[in-house]
């Protein structure tokens, strides 16, 4: 599903040039669940941008369902992310002033699918995390979990074949965090592949396999001998 | 092809961001609304200031006489000058003189009109038939006085439309409607003081006290009377500059000085009023009129375009995580430039259309209110609004309150996904 090789990003700010990328070799296959952890500054969010077609890397190749994802315009981009990809992410990212059902249904109105099938399908997909009831709630309204709920359905409506979650309990209490947790693992269950950014042990050994990270290197990899 | 769904999407976001959407809205309307106000405030000047200027000849003097202040050849200040027919003769004689008219006014009794068992109280002038190339009258029914009125001393008068209804219709508008039936009032008799006249004329002049005269032929007038006395002259010029009317200014005056033995220059006794001065000040006025509308117009413009731009920046700006949401969740950079600049024509074009819409209800209302109250204001007088500059200076508006979105949104769209949300 997702295939890095050798992939080098550095960032250039005034006179220095920081490289946060040193080349990673990366294979995730479909319907795998991986976390990548790391201390701050090991590049593990830059490696989920570019996971996410939200960054451009500088040497390498990425390929996303074995299409190769190299120089892709802002449109072309916005088209992949579209079709293959959902984001979670920390602070949860939701418009404040459309209500859940709406939030979910954003990423339809994208691809131009019917107002009416979309607001059904957003429906369908708030009542999966088991927010229905919310559906007209406006984000402000609700939990923080409950938030992250939404963008979790809100991730899956497209029917992407990739998750990518940054830090998505983050922002989540204990009992919180493993509700969301439980979500992924059900979604992973149907074959979704999700690959979620952590710094939290427990959290990441919630995954299937865990890919620690270190000054933009893979350091080791670690099966997770899930249940 | 409408996009329904786009639209719904615009309509959606502008209502749930009232406050925004609100003050947005209210400085595009209050620039367009108060620039429709002051081009409609301004026009009603000019076209009242223009208005007084149709009734008369431009080229026009009116004199009068009263006590000297000079002593002259022996003869003492303090003495009270009269005019006489002889004067008008003079005074036709100056090559500059198109037309001469002497003007008597009536006193007391012999402005009391009746007709029928009905009495009433209007202002008689005598005037010679040149009169009306000095004052425009406006015929509605018969003729104006003539040379043969002159000649033959007839007893004829000339009426203004505030006459003519207060005799024919009771005084107040078509509130009689057996006595309206007399739509042309020309052949019916009247009796002014204690003489019968015949009517020959109606006529509606601009303001309500010029139509409560009634004119009559000054030698009929005169001979009545028993006199050959004249209270003014008026006077019409050929065309002349400023500096020309001054100079036949003081020879028409010499002229008259000479005849009554007068100093040529006692300005107490006899007095003249130069309408090309009038109309020299009355141009500059309007000059600056217009330089003034034109000056608050452009003015309330900028100040609308640099309301507008500033709003739509940092609209833009406030806006950057959710254009980071939506790119994340797959929007084109084309689609959230086109969302964003649509919100913003819709809301600037109602806005400012609003605005038009706004300040000619309230122009064209006062002047509504006005007529139908009868109510006549010197300085405001049809008060129209040219709804091209309007329309232009909204287009102005939308425009550049589209590019002020539009440099920021750009902006907006390059930053990355995961900054926008951040930020």
């Amino acid at each position: 599903m997702i295939e890095l090789q050798q992939i080098r990003k550095s960032y250039t700010t005034g006179y220095n040039t920081l490289e946060v990328l040193k080349g990673i070799d990366l294979q995730i296959e479909a319907g795998e669940f991986v976390s990548i952890m790391g201390s701050s500054g090991s590049g593990k969010s830059t490696l989920l941008n570019i996971l996410g077609l939200l960054d451009e890397y500088d040497v390498g190749q990425y390929s996303l369902d074995g299409t190769l994802m190299k120089d892709l315009s802002q449109t072309q981009a916005a088209m992949y992310r579209n079709q293959f990809i959902g984001f979670v992410f920390q602070s949860f990212n939701l418009l404040s002033f459309k209500t859940a059902m709406e939030n979910v249904a954003l990423p339809l109105y994208y691809q131009k699918v019917p107002r009416k099938e979309r607001q059904a399908m957003a429906l369908d997909y708030l009542d999966r995390v088991g927010l229905k009831e919310w559906a007209e709630h406006l984000p402000t309204q609700l939990s923080g979990g409950q938030q992250q709920r939404v963008a979790i359905a809100r991730a899956l409506i497209s029917q992407p074949k990739v998750i990518l979650a940054d830090e998505p309990t983050g922002a989540l209490d204990t009992s919180t965090s493993y509700e969301v947790m439980d979500l992924f693992r059900q979604v992973n269950s149907e074959g979704i592949t999700v690959v979620l950014v952590t710094h939290e042990n427990d959290i990441a050994h919630m995954s299937k396999r865990i890919i620690h990270l270190k000054d933009g290197l893979i350091e080791r990899n670690e099966i997770v001998g899930q249940n | 092809m409408i996009d329904i769904d786009k639209w719904r999407e615009i309509f959606d976001s502008l209502f749930r961001h009232k406050l925004r959407t609100v003050l947005t809205a209210f400085s595009v309307w209050w620039g367009i609304f108060m620039l429709t106000i002051l081009l409609g405030a301004g026009n009603g000047l000019f076209n009242s200031a223009t208005r007084n200027f149709e009734d008369e000849a431009i080229n026009s003097f009116w004199i009068w006489t009263n006590k000297t202040s000079i002593p002259y050849k022996g003869l003492p200040a303090g003495r009270y000058i009269q005019m006489k027919n002889d004067e008008r003769t003079v005074v036709e004689n100056h090559p500059k003189v198109k037309h001469a008219s002497s003007v008597r006014w009536l006193n007391g009794s012999q402005n009391r009109v009746s007709y029928q068992n009905k009495t009433l109280d209007y202002r008689v002038v005598s005037v010679h038939p040149d009169y009306n190339q000095v004052e425009y009258f406006k015929m509605d029914y018969g003729r104006w006085i003539n040379e043969q009125d002159q000649v033959d001393r007839r007893k004829i008068c000339v009426i203004g439309n505030e006459v003519y209804e207060g005799i024919f219709k009771n005084g107040k508008r078509g509130k009689d409607k057996e006595a309206a039936d007399i739509t042309d009032p020309s052949g019916h008799h009247i009796r002014i003081g204690e003489i019968d006249y015949k009517i020959v004329g109606k006529f509606t002049k601009n303001s309500r006290s010029q139509n409560e005269r009634i004119y009559i032929p000054i030698f009929t007038e005169q001979r009545i009377a028993g006199t050959d006395r004249i209270s003014n002259l008026a006077i019409e010029l050929d065309e002349v500059s400023l500096a020309e009317s001054e100079v036949v200014e003081k020879q028409v005056r010499a002229a008259i000085a000479e005849q009554l033995r007068v100093d040529p220059e006692d300005e107490q006794a006899i007095g003249i009023h130069n309408g090309v001065q009038d109309f020299q000040n009355f141009k500059t006025v309007m000059t600056l009129i217009q330089t003034f509308i034109w000056f608050v117009g452009i003015g309330s413009i900028i100040a609308g375009v640099i309301g507008v731009s500033n709003i739509m920046l940092i609209l833009v700006k406030e806006r950057t995580r959710e254009i980071g949401v939506r790119k994340a969740l797959g929007a084109t950079p084309r689609s959230i430039i086109s969302m964003i600049l649509t919100e913003a024509l819709v809301l600037t074009g109602l806005a400012g259309y609003l605005g038009l819409a706004c300040g000619l209800i309230i122009i064209y209302g006062i002047q509504s209110v006005m007529e139908a109250n009868d109510v006549e204001l010197e300085f405001f007088y049809n008060p129209e609004v040219n709804v091209y500059t309007v329309f232009a200076a909204l287009i102005i508006l939308v425009l550049s309150g589209l590019l002020a979105g539009l440099i920021p949104a750009l902006q907006a769209v390059r930053i990355n996904p995961v900054q926008a949300m951040k930020g």
